[in-house]
């Protein structure tokens, strides 16, 4: 069971990329699919290795992502 | 009702506090610094705010913001300082934001002089700065119906949502005559629920003077080109002296209609059949009222302190149904009742006949 | 499990409309995070700008006002003058508030109003498409300095936060960027901290935001915000610039 989870809605990442950067365990990556407005979302590659931090969801510019923590 | 003597810059700036003005934004300006100077002293006194801008650009936008909460604000000034303000004078007409703006206009273009002109119509009335828009324009000639017609100003304002310019000038500013200050009784106006006060419990709000869709954008013109059409309906003021079947009618406004009064009664001594005409509301322009008495006339004669520019407003107003003629003084020189009245004598001789 | 990050309240839940990391956004959910925390979201007025951050109303779920281009700190005057209670901010872009506005600014400044202005600089005009901005650095390409920026020619990019500091109404002065977590942190203080210098009537407050517009830099938005902490921090070194802590004034 994963320590925390990181939830990234699709329709306001613009895949940017900086979150994939941030994250200190590097498992974000840019999907190869595209969402509704044409921008490829970043997914969550090996969730059981987030730590939680917070990271990507602070440097977002778009507020795409949701931290949780046991 | 008791009669004051007092100068009109200091009467408009009174009688704004009594309309409910609470706040005033400014940046001096000759000739009508005596307006700020009283309020400078007078707004706090009932709890308001008087505050010397940086600029008039800054006063226009300090009356943005004030405005958009809801509350009775004025500005004033004159010649470069007004030209300063219609950037904010074109976003305050799309935002619909009522506010008073006090022109006491002097001589231009460029800095000009300090000397009363009429040389503001045209920015005043065919808008001034960029887009379909237009301002209420009121012209008073005496210190009384200044009073007046600040009182009026204000509830136009706030009625219509649109800002308002009392459009004077250095010699209305600097003049010295009785007035009484007689609370109007204006039917009651709708609450400001689009005011933005900060949202409290309630929904928010917000007031943008743009509008990127051009379907949108389209629709605010079109909301504004019905205001100004319903102005035309119902707000139109004039007053007329004189003969009803004149040889010539005059037409001026502001203290031009004072030296024309003068030759109306002059002209009457002399045998002449005279008639003025004075718009009170220079926008909305009394058209079709102006049409009507000019067709009793053998011909119009409009005199202003410019070089022709409320001319052109009656040269549409006619129709070229009567020949229309014109007499300006600028830069501060003013029209003299013997030099109207001389010219009368010559239109009448030479040019009326010719016409008609 | 519990939320660790979560959108604020007052940010509105819709997509921002700024390119792919574009800091605008961050800098909006920071100011709608602060509001948050101050409870403050029910007596705020915002101030938005003409840039292109011009929609910010659209996000932040409070009552703003947006008027002419840079004339927001004459604005904000203006409505904090009428309703002294209210919490006003200015959220402004570099063109509007360093280079058509700068006079309104600084006078916002020196009179010491009571308003929290929030100063996104990215080195351009990002609206109008990439023009140079009075904070362009010495070098630096746009659209109208397309051999760089010449101060022979241009001048020096302006240190506008600096230039507020020295202004006698001016209680908290600061400057930040956005490209790091720990940099975010201390953005938010900030923010904290200028919003309180309102509310405790100390006098006025602006932060500086320093942001990168990878659209009309010309690079994706990772060689954005390196580019930002090589060449945009040494010249526009981030921190607190003024911190006026005692400033008594009478409330008006
Ligand atoms: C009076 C006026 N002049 C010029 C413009 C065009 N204009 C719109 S935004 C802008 C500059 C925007 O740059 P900045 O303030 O840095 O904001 P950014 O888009 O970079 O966030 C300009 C020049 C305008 N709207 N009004
Ligand atoms: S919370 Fe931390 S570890 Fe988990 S994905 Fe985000 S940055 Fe990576
Ligand atoms: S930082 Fe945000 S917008 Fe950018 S890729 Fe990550 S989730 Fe998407
Ligand atoms: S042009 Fe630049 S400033 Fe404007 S939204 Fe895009 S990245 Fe942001
Ligand atoms: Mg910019």
């Amino acid at each position: 069971m994963a320590r925390a989870r990181v939830i990234i809605d699709r329709e306001f990442c613009k895949g940017c990329a900086l979150c994939t950067y941030a994250c200190p365990k590097k498992i974000l990556v840019i999907s190869s699919d595209f969402n509704s407005r044409g921008y490829y979302p970043v997914t969550v590659q090996d969730v059981e290795k987030c730590i939680g931090c917070g990271f990507c969801a602070q440097v977002c510019p778009d507020v795409a992502i949701t931290v949780y923590r046991e | 009702m008791e009669k004051v003597l007092m100068r009109g810059n200091e009467a408009v700036a009174e009688a704004a506090v009594r309309a409910g003005c609470r706040l005033y934004f400014g940046y001096p300006i000759t000739p009508q610094n005596e307006i700020s100077e009283y309020l400078s002293f007078r707004l706090p006194q009932v709890g308001g705010v008087f505050l010397q801008a940086e600029s008039e650009v800054a006063a226009i936008h300090m009356i943005y913001g004030a405005a958009s909460t809801g509350a009775r604000v004025m500005t004033s000034s004159s010649g470069p300082g007004i030209s300063l303000m219609q950037e904010g004078l074109s976003s305050l007409a799309a935002a619909e934001l009522p506010c008073v703006v006090v022109n006491m206009s002097r001589g231009g273009p460029g800095v000009g002089n300090i000397q009363p002109a009429q040389s503001d119509y045209f920015q005043a009335v065919k808008g001034g700065g960029h887009g379909d828009y237009r301002l209420i324009v009121l012209a008073p000639s005496t210190v009384q119906e200044l009073v007046d017609l600040t009182y009026r100003a204000f509830y136009l304002a706030d009625k219509y949502r649109n800002p308002v310019e009392i459009l004077g000038d250095g010699m209305l500013g600097q003049m010295m005559e009785p007035v009484v200050f007689r609370d109007p009784e204006f039917p009651p106006l709708p609450p400001k629920d689009w005011a933005v006060r900060g949202k409290g419990n309630g929904p928010r709000k917000w007031i943008v003077c743009f509008d990127l869709d051009p379907k949108g954008l389209e629709e605010l013109n079109l909301r504004l080109w019905r205001k100004y059409r319903r102005l035309e309906e119902e707000e139109v003021d004039y007053v007329t002296f004189g003969c009803s079947e004149p040889e010539v009618l005059l037409v001026g406004f502001g203290t031009v209609g004072r030296i024309l009064r003068s030759v109306v009664r002059e002209g009457e001594k002399e045998g002449l059949k005279l008639a003025l005409f004075r718009p009170i509301t220079l926008f909305p322009f009394p058209k079709k009222a102006l049409q009507e008495y000019a067709r009793k006339a053998r011909a119009v004669l409009v005199v202003e302190m410019n070089l022709g520019q409320m001319l052109e407003d009656v040269e549409l107003a006619v129709r070229g149904e009567v020949p229309v003629f014109f007499l300006g003084h600028t830069g501060g020189v003013i029209p003299t009742v013997e030099e109207v009245l001389e010219y009368i004598h010559f239109l009448l001789a030479k040019e009326v006949r010719v016409w008609k | 499990m519990e939320v660790v990050f979560k959108r604020p309240r007052t940010l509105l839940k819709k997509p921002f409309t700024y390119c792919p990391g574009c800091h605008h956004g961050l800098a909006q959910r920071l100011i709608a995070e602060v509001i948050d925390e101050l409870n403050i979201a029910d007596r705020t007025i915002g101030v938005g700008p003409i840039g292109c951050s011009v929609y910010i109303y659209e996000f932040i779920d409070v009552d703003f006002v947006v008027g002419a281009h840079g004339r927001a700190p004459a604005i904000a005057t203006g409505i904090k003058r009428a309703l002294p209670d209210c919490v006003v901010f200015s959220y402004q872009g570099d063109g509007d508030i360093a280079a058509i506005g700068t006079s309104e600014i600084i006078h916002v400044a020196n009179r010491g109003e009571l308003i929290t202005a929030f100063f996104v600089n990215n080195a351009v005009f990002g609206m109008t498409g990439g023009q140079m901005a009075p904070t362009t650095l010495v070098g630096q390409k746009t659209k109208t300095t397309p051999f760089g920026r010449n101060p022979e020619v241009h001048g020096f990019p302006f240190r506008l936060g600096e230039c507020l500091s020295v202004a006698e109404g001016s209680a908290y002065i600061a400057r930040v960027a956005l490209t790091r977590p720990q940099f975010i942190r201390q953005a938010k203080e900030c923010i904290r901290k200028a919003f309180l210098a309102q509310i405790e009537q100390k006098g006025f407050a602006l932060v500086e935001i320093l942001s990168p517009c990878p659209t009309n830099w010309g690079m994706s938005p990772k060689e954005a915000v390196d580019w930002l902490e090589q060449h945009m921090i040494p010249y526009f070194p981030l921190g607190e610039l003024k911190v006026k802590e005692c400033l008594s004034r009478e409330t008006s």
